[in-house]
């Protein structure tokens, strides 16, 4: 609220995107597991013929529907705030975003709403395989369109195959495949996918639970129970490996965010990942001696094990990130925020003394100037930061709500488990006749089935 | 099953067509409504709410470069350090 009442524009502008994208996120990652849960489901009913597996695809599909055409309307509105809330940064890293957005658009969206009207509209006009092979496209579709909207985002986090352009004031494309295989945005989509999956399977059992405690439509709640559970189980447990992937990548590529995940003030060798812990309110300031937590159980050497695949390697903390000398993964020394800032503010110099030249035709001097800029381009950002603790995040909210992730993540791994042993064990609805699809017996969801 | 498919011709017109004419009363006030949302969105916040700022600050394309490249200078604090 602070935030908001005394901020600039730009703390509108980060409040209104903020909000708007935060919107938009409760609908994507419904739609995305949902798409994936309906086409299984209606797989199964081309495989077997059985017209209750056609109708509870059917019910899944309208839910998607109404789904994607709220997360679609929101997405639009984030696009309008990149011209109104973001108009220069747009053009700052419009030869980036432009790519991955542009392909989302052009092949992932057109893909998704091509398919997605013979999906809904379709089922009497083409064949029962096109008709599968349009829902699964479906899908193919909004996976797609994530994939390369976090391409962008990936890109955001850790900026690769790119040059800066003075002249265009544009950060320019060099090498496609780098901005779309980096190794960021492949963990990232990893993730976040698996994570959207096991969303989507706690919706359909949330939502089958219900209709079971009602005693309706049983018989479809517990089809859907039985694809759901299987899938959540699964996709919880490619979440927990996607995330160590997204651990190692965040600890090479942000070791700042990694150290305000894990509440490190003070970097050490063989650092243990906090399972349960509470900081200490008393905590001011990065480099007073107060101790950061009240209490703290550790998994011992875990989180070095996670970021640099050694139990005994060195984690930088807070304080370390900030002050620097410590090794980097690639054998070179980590720079102070000073250090980082002061060749930041070398390549603002930089650019307006090679506005001037370029205003005077003075294009020996505007090249070597351009050249100073390109040389301390990695830190142009830390040139607009004034002070050490405005390269810390929020650690409290970070620690906490990262903790709070990992738990649920352990949690739904447990609840799919129970569900499925119940739902195995035909204890879910037990005056329901489980015979036929519903008499699921463990193993693969496409064998127990007639 | 495959005898339910309709044996004419497949035409994306008349899919669109009987999709929505034969759609249930619920489908067709979601459709409404994202339609209308539509509109309000293309014709009323777009243009109304959600100008593009940087088209405003410049006369042609060129000068947009100009106009970051000042912004950026300006707030950065090089020449007070």
């Amino acid at each position: 609220m602070d935030l908001l009442l005394n901020a600039s524009a730009v703390g509108w502008a980060r409040g209104q995107f903020a909000l708007t994208a935060g919107y938009h996120w409760i609908f994507v990652p419904l739609t995305l597991g949902l798409a994936v849960i309906m086409s299984i489901m209606e797989t199964m009913y081309v495989r077997t013929g059985d017209e209750k597996w056609k109708k509870t695809a059917k019910f899944w599909q309208i839910i998607f529907g109404i789904n994607f055409a709220i997360g679609v309307a929101t997405g639009i509105i984030l696009e309008f705030q990149f011209g109104t809330n973001w108009s220069n940064y747009s053009l700052f890293v419009g030869d980036i975003f432009g790519a991955p957005l542009a392909i989302e658009g052009i092949v992932a969206f057109f893909l998704e709403a091509t398919f997605i009207s013979i999906m809904f509209f379709g089922w009497d006009r083409v064949s029962k395989k096109m008709h599968l092979a349009s829902t699964w496209l479906v899908t193919l579709g909004a996976t797609l369109s994530a994939f390369w909207i976090l391409v962008a985002n990936a890109w955001m986090q850790y900026p690769i195959g790119m040059e800066f352009n003075p002249e265009t004031m544009r950060n320019e494309m060099v090498d496609f495949w780098a901005v779309a295989g980096s190794p960021v945005a492949i963990n990232k989509f990893f993730h976040t996918v698996t994570s959207s999956w096991g969303l989507g399977a706690a919706f359909v059992v949330g939502v089958s639970s219900w209709y079971l405690i009602k005693k309706r439509h049983q018989d479809f709640a517990l089809r859907s129970i039985k694809i759901a559970t299987i899938f959540g189980l699964v996709s919880f447990i490619l979440i927990a490996v996607s995330g160590d992937g997204s651990a190692y990548e965040v600890t090479q590529k942000q070791p700042m965010k990694l150290a305000a995940m894990e509440g490190l003030y003070e970097g050490k060798e063989g650092a243990g990942l906090v399972a349960v812990g509470l900081l200490n309110p008393k905590k001011e300031a990065y480099n007073d001696d107060v101790n950061p937590y009240l209490f703290k159980i550790e998994i011992p050497k875990l989180l070095s094990l996670m970021g640099y695949r050694n139990i005994n390697a060195f984690v930088p903390g807070i304080k370390d990130v900030i002050d620097g000398g410590y090794t980097l993964p690639d054998g070179s020394t980590a720079l102070s925020f000073r250090e980082k800032r002061e060749r930041g503010l070398l390549a603002h110099k930089a650019l307006a003394d090679f506005q001037q030249a370029k205003s005077e035709g003075r294009d020996t001097d505007a090249a070597n100037f351009e050249t100073i800029i390109k040389d301390n381009y990695s830190y142009f950002g830390y040139g607009f930061l004034e002070k050490e603790e405005d390269l810390i995040p929020n650690v409290p909210l970070t620690f906490y709500m990262f903790h709070f992730m990992v738990m649920v993540g352990g949690y739904f791994i447990l609840f799919f488990a129970v569900v499925w042993y119940f739902h195995s064990r035909k204890k879910l609805a037990p005056a329901v006749d489980h015979t036929g699809c519903v008499a699921c017996s463990g193993g693969s969801v496409w064998s127990v089935c007639r | 099953m495959e005898s339910e498919v309709k044996k004419e011709k497949f035409n994306w017109f008349t899919m669109f067509w009987e999709g929505f004419t034969g759609m249930s009363k619920l489908g067709r006030t979601l459709w409404i409504i994202v339609i209308v949302k539509l509109i309000i969105m293309f014709a009323i916040l777009k243009p109304i709410f959600f100008p593009d700022f940087l088209k405003a600050q410049v006369n042609d394309e060129s000068e947009k470069a100009g106009y970051v490249r000042e912004q950026m200078i300006e707030r950065s604090s090089f020449d007070s350090e």
